[in-house]
C-alpha cells in the first residue's frame, strides 16, 4: 500500500484575537524590522500515513482534523498531501 | 450522601483540593483514574482544574478521548450533574457538552489570583446554593481561559440565561465577560474560577464553598432514569 508524507497547517480562525500572533509581532517590531503586521501563529502537523491513493489519504486526513487535530470552533486547518514515498 | 467522581486525568493537579471541598461539603467523594470504564456509582460528576495530558494539542482536546470520557458523556446525556473546572471546563468545551472555546487569555500572561464574579444562575446543581446577583471571590488560575463562541452560541447563552457566572472585571477577554456556562439541560456546568481554593473561612476566602454545598444538597438533581 503506498504511503503518503501528509503536512497539515492549523491557523487560529481569522475573526478571533491572536495574542500569542500579537506578541510575536511586538517582539520583532522591538528588534527592529519595521511594518510588520498581522502576525498570526498556528502549528505545523506532519505525519504519514499508508492508503490506497492520494484521495483516500487526504480524506483521512481531514477526518483526523476534524475530530482531533483542530479545534472547529477556534481554528481552520489545510491539508496537504505528498507525492507517494 | 450525595456521591462524587473526580476524575483524575494524567496532568490534572486540583483533583485533591476538588475532593477535599466536596467533603468539606458533606459529599463522599472518590477520585477516578482517566482509564476506569466506569464512574463507580457517583451522583456528580467532576472534571478539575490542571494540565491534562500537559495541554497537548489544545488544553482537553486529548484528555476529551480518554476512556471515562464515554461514561462521563452517558452520565451528562441522562441529565445527570457534571461539573468542570478551569481545565474541566476545557475538555466539557473539546467534548462538545459545553458550546464554545477557551483560548488563551488576551493579556498574554497566565492570570492567577482572586477576581470577582456575579452569580447570574442559582438553577444549576451547582449554584442553588447561592442567589441570583451574589458576587463572589474566586481564585482563578488559567493561562487559556478566554471563553469564546460564535455569535449565535453567545446569543442563545444570552437569551436562555445559560451564562452561570460572569466576570466583574474580566481578567481575561472573555466574550461578554462569561466566566461559565451550561449547557441547554443545565446539569452541564463548565467554570474557569476554581471555587475548590475558596472553601475555608479561615483563609479568608469561602464564597466558593457553596458550591459544593448545593452538591451536597441534591438540588436539581435529576432522580430516575438510566446512567
Amino acid at each position: 500500500m503506498p504511503r503518503y508524507r501528509v503536512k497539515v497547517r492549523v491557523m487560529p480562525r481569522p475573526t478571533l484575537l491572536d495574542p500569542q500572533g500579537q506578541a510575536v509581532e511586538h517582539a520583532l517590531t522591538n528588534l527592529g524590522f519595521r511594518d510588520v503586521s498581522g502576525v498570526r501563529v498556528g502549528k505545523a502537523l506532519t505525519f504519514e500515513i499508508d492508503r490506497d491513493d492520494v484521495g483516500t489519504a487526504e480524506t483521512d486526513a481531514r477526518a483526523m482534523c476534524e475530530r482531533l487535530l483542530a479545534n472547529p470552533v477556534t481554528e481552520d486547518f489545510i491539508v496537504t498531501v505528498g507525492e507517494e514515498l | 450522601m450525595t456521591r462524587v467522581a473526580v476524575i483524575r486525568f494524567p496532568g490534572s493537579n486540583c483533583d485533591m483540593d476538588t475532593v477535599r471541598a466536596a467533603r468539606l461539603a458533606g459529599c463522599e467523594a472518590e477520585l477516578v483514574w482517566h482509564r476506569d470504564s466506569d464512574l463507580g456509582g457517583a451522583d456528580v460528576v467532576i472534571l478539575p482544574g490542571g494540565f491534562a495530558y500537559g495541554d497537548y494539542l489544545r488544553a482537553g482536546a486529548i484528555a476529551r478521548f480518554s476512556p471515562i470520557m464515554a461514561a462521563v458523556v452517558r452520565h451528562a446525556n441522562s441529565g445527570a450533574p457534571v461539573l468542570g473546572i478551569c481545565n474541566g471546563f476545557q475538555v466539557l468545551c473539546e467534548a462538545g457538552l459545553l458550546p464554545g472555546a477557551l483560548m488563551r487569555n488576551a493579556e498574554q500572561r497566565f492570570v492567577s489570583r482572586p477576581v470577582v464574579v456575579r452569580v447570574e444562575n442559582t438553577t444549576t446543581p451547582f449554584t442553588t446554593a447561592y442567589q441570583n446577583g451574589d458576587k463572589l471571590v474566586v481564585p482563578v488560575a488559567h493561562g487559556e481561559g478566554r471563553y469564546v463562541a460564535s455569535d449565535d452560541a453567545v446569543q442563545e447563552l444570552e437569551d436562555n440565561g445559560r451564562v452561570v457566572l460572569r466576570y466583574v472585571e474580566n481578567p481575561n477577554g472573555s466574550v461578554q465577560d462569561i466566566a461559565a456556562v451550561a449547557n441547554p439541560a443545565g446539569n452541564v456546568v463548565g467554570m474557569m474560577p476554581h471555587p475548590e481554593r475558596a472553601v475555608d473561612s479561615a483563609s479568608g476566602q469561602a464564597d466558593g464553598l457553596p458550591v459544593f454545598e448545593s452538591i451536597a444538597s441534591g438540588a436539581g438533581l435529576i432522580t430516575g432514569g438510566t446512567r
